[in-house]
This record gives structure tokens, C-alpha cells and sequence, in this order.
């Protein structure tokens, strides 16, 4: 990959326009409302637009195209699945909770319907969890910017975090929602033409699925292996994902979705940002249509080149393999990047994936500030001080969490083992958190002791049910069975899917039983809460495609339709 | 908010498209070796330009109503 004047031309603009928003931004930021949620000033298509752009980091970018090029088209389940009912359900049940109460963080909202301890664990986990994210985000795009560009580690960390801390210190989230948004249209504009020569090179549709059938037979698969999704969920052993059809809906479209979508601070925070109910409602909608579309940008691409590496294409694209021989799915984004694009548009394509590592880190950095400053230094630092105060340490928690960011990028460049640790502790921590929200939401009965065991019985399952199985063909340690081997699943994933199934029930159960033997909280203190408690929300809105339950239904539908095609 | 997302995103997005047009304009078949033979800076450049001035309209249009 040989970047020439015109590239570092278009990478430098973008850089220009970056920073220049986030300095044109400084004068609105007055009030540590302004800083932490934009003003509750944003219209529902820029804060949609971010919300779904706040996930879709780099690694996500690299990551799917790789599972596309492994896994083939059941790859998109984690978009049709495990994505867009969560968002719908977020839209139409959860959101009048969220914004209706005020709370201005997700584990606010936690203090207000059940304790001070609740709020306490959550806060506290989300915000280690988003400082290692944002380290994470940092290490990979300065891997990668070695492996393209050549630059040294330290160089691009030291720029990347500047570049990120110089925007978010002056324009807060707006800021980051903005250029959220421009990351969005970057990496349509900037991976549009990547499938679209790909797709040319293998022979268009025709070819490419002529390409998977032998991809898939050559593996010992049904044809069609690589190019459906339900279809080859029968059994583990029909699809190169080692996953059944239950636990796929179970654990993935159920558990893990709406446990990530539904209750992550990250991606609500840009719903609060949003300018009133109706608009906060339709946020993860409006969000929910480009992520149906997304597999085709992101996904493709990794089935083209394993289509190209296996069958063959015109112009003799083809996956590097490691040192152990297996073929580097990594590798997928940027071998197509310097393979197809010339010069300026391999700017824009680069532009693209620089773009997302730093949305990706911004996003964390946004959601940490905000939490720290409110959830952790407000709560237990210091009660009643003027707004003033807490915009300013907003802006110190700004400082801090990428000055941590950067420390956790270098120990992860140092012990990659740790950073499995972590990933795997918040795993835990994570797995039961959307039983505590659906109970809180939907059972006014829940009382706070009963949600803080909840969560703690429900990481101990996740923890066990871990600690006691193993994916075939692992060693006991990281990857589980650190107690004992009592069973064994056919993949990682089938792993990963079974433990989360695991914490949510058993924190959905011992929540009820807690709640039930503990008192409750009175109901007139519940009201704006709790669905039972709470009078519905009546949208204003006469026109259709802005009602929140019938653009709901509506990509529901539309999901629907997706599932079927590429059953 | 102060700031309409859309001039920037307008005005990058144009920029961008210019330079890419014009660079590939310059360029010609040297550059389409590697793209299939498609002079795709030219072309994309020319889509990138037209979803900029777009963003700058819509823009444009909307601080008119107020």
C-alpha cells in the first residue's frame, strides 16, 4: 500500500474538519448539560445516525468482514438478530423510561428505580469497562497504522488520543455526535465501492454465490453453507459457526442483543441526547434501517475475498495466511483496500477506517466522562455544587479517561493476555444486566435488593457456567473449563451464547425471589418508572413514519423480510 | 446547537469529491490498472460531490425557514 500526496490530502481534510467542528462547538458548551447531552437539542436522524455509528467501530468494521469471510452470511444474524429487535424494543418499551424519568445516564436511571448499591456496581463496572474499550480502540488502529502506514506505536497513539481528547473537551458530546455522523457517511462513501469492484472482480452476484458453494463444499459443507442463515442452523455441525438455531435466538437475539442494546450507556446516551420523547423513540428506529443494510457493506466484503482466495477471481485477489498456516481473516479489509482502490481513493477508504477507531474511542470516552462525572463524582464525591463545577470536572474526566485509555493501550500492547482477561470478567459482568432492567421496567414488585443479588448471582453463573465447559479442541485456562471440563460445545460461540443464558436466568430468578422476600419501594415513587405505573406515551406525531410503535413494526417487518431472503 | 452538521458534512464531502474527481481526471488509465479498469476516482469523486452540495441545500433550504 503506497499512500501518495493526494491521500495524506484527503486524510489531512478530514482531520481539518474534525477539529475545526469541535472548535466551532466550544461556544455552545455552557452548561454540563450542554457538555454531557448536547442540550437534549438533537433532532431524532443525527442522534439515529450516531447511535448506530457509536457501535460500528473499527473493530467491528475489520471484525465483520473477517466473520463474513469465515462464517459467510450468518454473519449477518448479528445485525438482523441480534440487533434490531433489541433497537425496536428499545424505541417503543424502554426509551419513555429512560428519558421520561430525566436520569441522565443509564445507571441514574438505576439509582432512581432501585438503590444507591445498584447504581454504585454499574457505574462503577461500566466505566472500567469503557476505559479498557476506548485502550482497545486506541491499540488496534496503531497496530494497523503500523501495518498500513508504517508509523510507530507511539506515535500513533499520541496523536490519535489528541486528536480525540482537543475535539470532546471542546464540543462534549455534540462533538462526538457530529462526528459520529460524518464517520457514518465515510464509511458508507468509503466501503460502497469496495463491494462493489469487489463483486465485479468475482463475477457479480452470480459468480460470488458460484464461489461460496465451492468455498463451502471444499470444507466439507452443504452448498449453500456460506449463503444462508437459518437454513444451516439445524444442527452445529451444518454451519461453519458450530451454532444451533436455539441458542442462536436465544442467546444472541435475545440475551446478548437486548442486553447490549437496551441497557449500554454508550448507545443510550446518544438517544438522550435526543430534542424531545418522540425523537429520543424513534433514535435506535431510524438507526435500525441502516443497520439492516449494513451486512451488505460490511459483511460482503469478507465473503467476496473468500470467494476470490478459493475459487478465484480476474484480477487474483487473495487472503494472506498466518504463520500457522490457517488464512488471516483479519486481513480482509485492508488487503482489499490496497488490492482494488488506486490512490485518492484509497485516501478516502483509509480516511473511512481512521474515522471509525476514533468515533469508536470517542464514544467510550463520552460515555465515561459522563458517568464519572455524574454517576461516581456527583454521588459520592461531592452532593451539591454548582453546574459550572461539574462541567469542569467533565472536562478533567475527559483528560483522565484518555490519559487511562492510552495506559490501557499500552498494557495491552505489553500483556495481550490481560486484555482476554478483562474482556472476559465484563463479559460476565455484562451477560445479566438486561433481567435487571426488564424486571425494574416491567414488574413493580422488583426492589433493590433484589436486583443488586440479581447481578451478583448472575456474573457468579456466567462465571461457573464458564469455568465448567469448553469449546471442542481448546485447552482448559481462558478459554474455560478453569474448574472442570463437564461439557463441551461445539464452538466458542455456542459458548459465549450458553453463558449469557445462563446469568439471565439465573439473575431474572434470583432477583424475583430477593424482591419477593424484600419490600418493596412505595408505588407513588415509581411512577415515570415502571410500565405498569407509568401512563403511556401518546405520541403527537399524525404523520406515520414519525409514529415510534409503527416505524417500529414496520422494521420489524422489514427484518422479517431480510431473514427470509437469505433464510 | 450553533453548528448545522450538514455544512460540514456538505463541505467535506464536496471538497472530497473535487479533489478525487479531479485527481482521477488527471490520472486516467494509470489509475484504473488497479480498480477493474472503471476510472472509479473520476466516478466516485463525481458521486461524493453530488451528495455534498445535496447535504449543503438541504442546509441551505432549512436556514431559510427560519
Amino acid at each position: 500500500m503506497h499512500p501518495k500526496a493526494i491521500d495524506w490530502i484527503i486524510m489531512g481534510a478530514y482531520f481539518a474538519f474534525v477539529l475545526g467542528i469541535g472548535a466551532a462547538l466550544k461556544r455552545s458548551m455552557r452548561t454540563s448539560t450542554d457538555f454531557f447531552l448536547s442540550g437534549r437539542s438533537m433532532p431524532a436522524w443525527i442522534a439515529g445516525l450516531a447511535f448506530i455509528s457509536a457501535n460500528l467501530g473499527a473493530q467491528e468494521v475489520i471484525g465483520m468482514a473477517a466473520s463474513g469471510a469465515k462464517y459467510g452470511m450468518a454473519t449477518s444474524q448479528f445485525y438482523w438478530v441480534g440487533a434490531i429487535p433489541a433497537m425496536v424494543f428499545l424505541g417503543v418499551f424502554m426509551m419513555p423510561f429512560y428519558y421520561g424519568s430525566r436520569a441522565r445516564s443509564v445507571p441514574e436511571y438505576l439509582k432512581l428505580r432501585f438503590d444507591e448499591k445498584t447504581r454504585g456496581l454499574n457505574a462503577i463496572t461500566f466505566a472500567v469497562m469503557t476505559v479498557f474499550s476506548s485502550g482497545i480502540s486506541l491499540y488496534a488502529l496503531a497496530l494497523l497504522l503500523r501495518l498500513l502506514l508504517g508509523w510507530d506505536f507511539n506515535t500513533s497513539v499520541a496523536l490519535s488520543a489528541l486528536i480525540v481528547l482537543v475535539y470532546i473537551f471542546l464540543g462534549g458530546l455534540t462533538s462526538a455526535i457530529y462526528n459520529e455522523v460524518l464517520q457514518f457517511f465515510l464509511i458508507v462513501f468509503g466501503f460502497a465501492p469496495l463491494v462493489l469492484i469487489g463483486l465485479k472482480d468475482v463475477g457479480g452476484w452470480q459468480g460470488l454465490v458460484a464461489g461460496l458453494h465451492t468455498v463451502a463444499q471444499t470444507r466439507g459443507y452443504a452448498p449453500n453453507a456460506w449463503l444462508s442463515t437459518w437454513g444451516v442452523m439445524g444442527s452445529p455441525r451444518d454451519n461453519p459457526m458450530g451454532i444451533d438455531w436455539f441458542s442462536m435466538a436465544m442467546g444472541l437475539g435475545f440475551v446478548l442483543s437486548f442486553g447490549y442494546w437496551c441497557t449500554d450507556f454508550l448507545v443510550v446516551q446518544r438517544a438522550l441526547a435526543a430534542d424531545s420523547m418522540d425523537s429520543a423513540r424513534r433514535t435506535p428506529l431510524i438507526a435500525a434501517v441502516p443497520k439492516m443494510l449494513f451486512p451488505f457493506l460490511v459483511i460482503l466484503p469478507g465473503m467476496i475475498a473468500i470467494a476470490a482466495t478459493v475459487h478465484g477471481g480476474a484480477s487474483g485477489l487473495t487472503l494472506p495466511r498466518k504463520a500457522d498456516g490457517q488464512l488471516n481473516y483479519n486481513m480482509v479489509v485492508p488487503l482489499m483496500l490496497g488490492h482494488y482502490f488506486p490512490n485518492g481513493l484509497l485516501g478516502l477508504g483509509l480516511t473511512a477506517l481512521m474515522a471509525s477507531f476514533m468515533t469508536g474511542m470517542a464514544g467510550n470516552v463520552t460515555a465515561f466522562n459522563t458517568v464519572s462525572t455524574y454517576d461516581i463524582y456527583q454521588a459520592y464525591i461531592r452532593r451539591d455544587a454548582s453546574d459550572a463545577h461539574y462541567l469542569t470536572v467533565g472536562r478533567l474526566a475527559t483528560v483522565v479517561g484518555i490519559a487511562l485509555s492510552v495506559a490501557a493501550a499500552y498494557v495491552t500492547n505489553r500483556f495481550s493476555n490481560i486484555m482476554d482477561l478483562l474482556q472476559l470478567l465484563f463479559a460476565f459482568v455484562n451477560a445479566p444486566l438486561f433481567a435487571t432492567f426488564l424486571l425494574g421496567m416491567f414488574w413493580k414488585r422488583a426492589s433493590g435488593h433484589g436486583a443488586f443479588a440479581g447481578l451478583l448471582a448472575g456474573t457468579a453463573a456466567a462465571a461457573v457456567h464458564h469455568g465448567l465447559t469448553l469449546p471442542v479442541g481448546r485447552t482448559p485456562g481462558i478459554k474455560g473449563g478453569w474448574i472442570a471440563v463437564m461439557h463441551l460445545y461445539p464452538s466458542q460461540m455456542a459458548q459465549n451464547f450458553w453463558t449469557a443464558i445462563y446469568a439471565f436466568t439465573v439473575c431474572l430468578l434470583v432477583t424475583i425471589a430477593v424482591s419477593l422476600a424484600t419490600r418493596p419501594r412505595p408505588e407513588q415513587e415509581l411512577v415515570g418508572l415502571v410500565y405498569s405505573l407509568t401512563p403511556r406515551e401518546h405520541t403527537s406525531e399524525r404523520r406515520w413514519y414519525r409514529r415510534p410503535a409503527l416505524l417500529g413494526a414496520c422494521v420489524l417487518a422489514a427484518a422479517v423480510v431480510l431473514n427470509v431472503m437469505f433464510w | 446547537m450553533g453548528l448545522d452538521i450538514r455544512v460540514p458534512i456538505g463541505a467535506l464531502f464536496s471538497l472530497l469529491g473535487v479533489l478525487l474527481a479531479a485527481y482521477g481526471l488527471a490520472g486516467g488509465h494509470a489509475l484504473a490498472n488497479r480498480s477493474l479498469g472503471i476510472n472509479i476516482d473520476l466516478w466516485w469523486g463525481l458521486v461524493l460531490a453530488v451528495f455534498g452540495a445535496a447535504m449543503l441545500l438541504l442546509a441551505w433550504r432549512a436556514r431559510g425557514r427560519h
